[in-house]
């Protein structure tokens, strides 16, 4: 999977415009995803991708519109330095995969291949050869990330 | 590895022996709180995903405190909405116009929130509860729909800063100027992700008024949770209000912080921050050039009814300056009465102010005195940001009761000992 990489403070108005918020629609907030620093961001993700990016990625508003946006141009996981409190928290709530990971987010270059394993928490990078240790998630997270979100997930084991 | 009070809190309610920063846990909820904003969208997550029931119906709160009574036809459709859902699951703790008051000043004083419990809300100044030595936190609304029908929720365990309190307070000298001084230290994400330990000899100098005015603007240095060690100011504090069993958790020897920052209380002065950020912290002393149209004295920061008291010890047989505004916002309506029955509303009164029932109101720029472009107002709230009270144009300098009140009669930015 193909590493995006970005730098520090990458804000809530940069994944997703507050000019598009009236929008619920996940295909439409992709379409306009990053577009205020990479406006060709969502021509060039491929399904899997993942973001590389710096400290305290998604800091500024709680829209949880931003998370969404990501997921649905289809990043398979953001991993960064450090993210902002809420951000962290809407991510898994809504089920998109992030892993802190300072060293990864440093060795890993743009356009590199990478690979993670959400299991174990190793990020490979097959483009230098270099593996990272990222704290795994814990199972109940995992799940509720493989069940796409926190309502999804607690409505199945309501069920 | 030792622990710190919000990590044994939360392990406490995760059933773990042990947590450490940076963990992901699953934890147990004592306290699960909405207002008038956040519960409506919470509402809408519970019902789209299909909830027909509530964790227990005695430990969910909703407040009715921003826009009420209600200013508009939006905010009363978003009570409405409240209303009818508190009514449906027959929720114990709603909080509606007659009784309800700011949730932060409400919940405390209401006996809604114990040491060592663990609380979430839908606002993000819910940290206010870690004056009490609760684990207190702020989340979104997919948090709050989800929490109100599971009563658990997952955290990231936080890694901690030690605040050092020794010394001595000065007359007028409030935990506002404690937290405001330390803000400006720290910056506005100088605690981000992480919980404030207060801790120290100095503690016993501050009041729990001083201490639930610290912890609700933790948020504001990016914390998590600020939180005090439980003393005998607590236990008197929570004598009487809260009659169900509570905990203590005191920090390990070995805790691990990421820093220490030390606050001696006999170097602190009147603190002032000017706009558009919290940590823009100045001596009161120094705004003697700065012109002022408008006070607010009232919020979940200060509006209980010692910050009435500060005010009103200043007001005394003084008069707001010409031109200057002064709104009074008891908090609750306990606050409110007590301003009645002690003869403070009088002093208010006589000095040229207004009292208002109790609402968030011009904290957040919603109703009851919002500013114009090019006006100033010395609030006792929290966030100065830019069109927080109004217009892109106006100015908030966030300061203690003391401060405001002292401004409020010099038309300009006081020190307190200027009036007397
Ligand atoms: S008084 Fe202000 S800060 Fe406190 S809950 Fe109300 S709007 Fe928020």
């Amino acid at each position: 999977m193909k590493a995006h990489k970005y730098g520090n403070h990458v804000d809530t108005d940069v994944i997703i415009p507050a000019r598009y918020l009236a929008s619920q629609d996940e295909k439409e907030l992709a379409s306009h995803c990053m577009e205020d620093i990479d406006k060709d961001f969502h021509k060039k993700i491929q399904p899997g991708d993942i973001i590389v990016a710096g400290l305290n990625f998604g800091c500024g508003s709680s829209r949880e519109h931003a998370p969404l946006a990501i997921k649905a141009s289809g990043i398979s996981c953001v991993i960064a330095k450090s993210f902002a409190r809420i951000f962290y928290r809407n991510a898994i709530n809504i089920g998109l995969a992030i892993l802190e990971c300072s060293e990864a987010a440093e060795g890993i270059s743009d356009g590199d291949s990478v690979t993670v394993n959400f299991d174990t928490g190793l990020i490979t990078d097959e483009t230098n050869n270099k593996t990272y240790q990222a704290e795994p998630f814990p199972e109940f997270i995992k799940k509720m990330i493989s069940d796409g979100g926190l309502m999804k997930s607690l409505k199945k084991s309501k069920a | 590895m030792g622990m710190t009070m919000t990590q044994k809190i939360l392990a406490a309610h995760a059933k773990l022996n042990e947590v450490h920063a940076g963990q992901l846990i699953q934890a147990d909820l004592d306290l699960v709180l909405g207002n008038d904003i956040t519960s409506p969208v919470a509402i809408n997550e519970f019902e789209a995903a299909g909830f027909d029931s509530v964790y227990d119906k005695s430990k969910i709160v909703l407040v009715m405190d921003h826009f009420t009574p209600n200013k508009d036809i939006k905010s009363a459709t978003q009570c409405k909405q409240c209303r009818t859902f508190a009514k449906k699951f027959d929720l114990k703790n709603f909080f509606d116009v007659g009784s309800m008051g700011i949730e932060h000043a409400l919940l405390p004083e209401q006996g809604l929130a114990a040491p060592g419990e663990a609380i979430i809300g839908a606002d993000s100044h819910t940290c206010t509860y870690g004056a009490l030595g609760a684990f207190s936190t702020g989340v979104g609304s997919t948090d709050l729909g989800a929490a109100m029908s599971v009563g658990y929720t997952w955290f990231k365990v936080p890694a901690a800063i030690k605040v050092n309190v020794t010394g001595h307070k000065r007359k007028f000298i409030t935990g506002k100027d404690l937290i405001l001084y330390l803000i400006g230290k720290i910056g506005v994400d100088g605690a981000l992700y992480k919980s404030l330990e207060f801790s120290g000899e100095g503690l016993k100098e501050l009041t729990m008024a001083d201490r639930l005015t610290i912890a609700n603007m933790a948020i504001e240095a990016g914390a998590k949770n600020g939180i005090f060690p439980v003393d005998d100011i607590t236990r008197e504090y929570l004598q009487g209000r809260v009659k169900r069993e509570w905990h203590s958790y005191e920090p390990d020897d070995d805790a691990e912080y990421e820093s220490v920052v030390d606050i001696n209380l006999d170097e602190l002065d009147c603190t002032v921050a000017w706009p558009h950020l919290p940590e823009n912290a100045h001596s009161a002393r120094d705004g003697k050039n700065i012109k002022i149209d408008q006070i607010v004295i009232g919020s979940c920061t200060n509006g209980r009814i010692e910050d009435m008291e500060a005010a009103a010890e200043i007001f005394k047989g003084r008069h707001l300056a010409s031109g200057v505004r002064g709104i009074i916002i008891p908090a609750t309506q306990n606050v409110y009465r007590e301003c009645i029955k002690t003869g403070l509303a009088e002093i208010f009164l006589d000095a040229g102010c207004v009292i208002s029932t109790p609402t968030c109101g011009p904290c957040l720029g919603g109703h009851m005195g919002v500013m114009a472009a090019g006006e100033r107002c010395v609030s006792t709230t929290n966030r100065n940001f830019v069109g927080r009270m109004g217009h892109t144009e106006s100015e908030v300098y966030l300061a203690s009761p003391y401060v405001a009140a002292a401004s409020g009669i010099l038309g300009r930015i006081a020190h307190p000992e200027e009036v007397f």
